[in-house]
């Protein structure tokens, strides 16, 4: 088992962060790419605007990921946490995008929406609450904050939170895709809070 | 009492087969090269529908018991058998009993008709369903003085149906009409689309067409009608009653709780497709509107 989580740490560290940023970013373009020339069904502004949330939802949960991974199976991708988080960001944007520029197509209406859909709403509060994480992605930022850095960033935790919760909302009745990833969110929730074990220190 | 409406569109509205074909080759191409914008939106007339193409309205569908995704039901549905198939016609009729599909087939008169056709979720379509009034299905029953209304009920089949082991919703599929909804000449049960008979993922054997009202109401695979004197139970109403209405009349001014319904993305326009305006009833409001006179459609949404 321990050469298997040393093999895995020495592979991680051979791989450039900016692979994990071209490698999270090629989606972006590919599904775009595929609305475009109808390959997305006869509707694909809908699909597209999931897409997006989904991925976006999908690297929120992969950054969860990071700290339990290490605490509990001693396999250390920190360095990756930050691409993640970032790419993240991207794919939310995108996902406000699609639907702001595609699908409502007018500024009225989608003022109207934050507004008066409370599913929206929560939309909006997640990526309201990830903007500040987003600027403050930088070694400059994490320099100047210090310790006010990770109380910050501890705003992932609501964030992914509404993230599920929009999700659950936006469907018509009961669906079980969003609430799988519901109970992933609240999984990972709760292994934070069962409190730290004390950090594996690598051999 | 066939042929009550009359199509405005002719064959010659209807885009032949090979037009929709040619029409993803020339998207592809379009978008492959540089102008990007403009695609969508172009291909709508200003009067007169136009119909979707077979494929659009065969491979996307809201069709639960089979999965909840689009293509689902596209997928899925082969395993659905739709012969020999009977409908159970019970309730305040002269002659309740188990009809087969064959002697309502022998026995009504199939014709054309191009609709409309508006989800809830603010997508619509148009397509060119063959089917028969049901007010001559009524008829062939014999509704008795006294029935009010007339419900409606989906096959629920789990060996059949993936879909309903997980309970998105209530099974079975039921739904409901008014007694003078089902008698309009609007009002048809569908048994083809473009000439051909309907898939099993549109509703096979028979499916309710309703084009006023959002397309939930529409009902699929139908395998009971009750004519009743009380309202009948209506799925997505029995799922969330705030924010789906027995009636479920399509209207712009009335809003689903979660989003407005001025407006609409016509399936097929593409990823730049301008939205449309939500039309009164679906654009069936001269037809229509008296059945709702005086009735407020807020309260009765």
């Amino acid at each position: 088992m321990d050469r298997i989580r040393d093999q895995i740490n020495a592979t991680a560290r051979r791989v450039p962060t900016w692979a994990v940023y071209i490698l999270c970013l090629l989606p972006a373009p590919y599904f775009f790419y595929l609305a475009v020339t109808g390959n997305l069904g006869p509707d694909p502004v809908k699909p597209l605007e999931h897409k997006y949330g989904e991925l976006a939802l999908q690297l929120l949960i992969a950054g969860l990921c990071i700290t339990p991974l290490r605490q509990h199976l001693g396999i250390n991708l920190t360095r990756f946490r930050r691409a993640l988080g970032l790419m993240a960001f991207a794919y939310v944007t995108f996902h406000l995008l699609v639907w702001a520029v595609l699908d409502v197509q007018a500024l009225g209406r989608v003022v109207e929406d934050i507004i008066k859909r409370p599913y929206i709403t929560i939309g909006m509060a997640g990526f309201a609450l990830l903007l500040p994480l987003a600027l403050t992605s930088n070694n400059y930022a994490v320099r100047k904050l210090g310790v006010k850095w990770r109380k910050l960033h501890k705003l992932t935790y609501l964030a992914v939170f509404l993230g599920g919760v929009h999700y659950i909302w936006l469907v018509k009745g009961i669906q079980l895709e969003p609430l799988i990833y519901m109970a992933v969110i609240l999984g990972l929730l709760a292994l934070r809070l069962r409190g730290r074990k004390p950090s594996r220190i690598a051999a | 009492m066939a042929h009550r409406w009359i199509n405005t569109l002719t064959h010659n509205d209807i885009t032949p087969h090979r037009a929709f074909l040619n029409r993803r080759q020339v998207m592809a191409g379009l978008a492959a090269g540089a102008g990007l914008a403009g695609i969508g939106g172009a291909a709508h007339a200003a009067d007169g529908l136009e119909p979707n193409s077979y494929e659009d309205i065969t491979q996307y569908n809201n069709y639960y018991e089979f999965g909840t995704g689009k293509t689902d039901p596209a997928r899925n549905a082969h395993t659905l058998t739709t012969s020999p198939w009977t409908v159970k016609i019970d309730g305040m009729v002269d002659k309740p009993g188990d009809y087969a599909m064959a002697s309502i087939m022998e026995a009504m008169t199939i014709e054309e008709r191009i609709y409309r056709f508006r989800c809830v979720e603010a997508w619509s379509m148009v397509i060119p369903w063959n089917g028969f009034e049901l007010a001559d299905l009524l008829a062939m029953a014999g509704v008795q003085s006294g029935a009010k209304y007339v419900a409606f009920e989906t096959a629920n089949r789990p060996d059949e149906m993936p879909g309903v082991r997980f309970p998105a919703l209530d099974w079975p599929y039921v739904e409901g009409l008014r007694l003078d909804e089902a008698m309009h000449p609007l009002t048809i049960m569908a048994t083809g689309i473009y000439g051909k008979p309907i898939p099993n993922q549109n509703g096979a054997p028979m499916r309710l067409v309703v084009p006023w009202k959002y397309g939930f109401k529409s009902i699929k695979s139908i395998v009971r009608i009750t004519l009743t004197d009380q309202e009948p139970p209506t799925s997505w109403n029995k799922a969330n009653a705030r924010e789906y209405g027995f009636y479920s009349n399509v209207n712009p001014e009335v809003s689903h709780p979660r989003w407005s319904q001025a407006s609409e993305r016509m399936v097929g326009g593409g990823l730049f497709a301008k939205r449309q305006p939500t039309l009164m009833f679906n654009g069936y409001e001269e037809e229509v509107a008296a059945l709702y006179e005086g009735m407020d459609l807020k309260a009765n949404f």
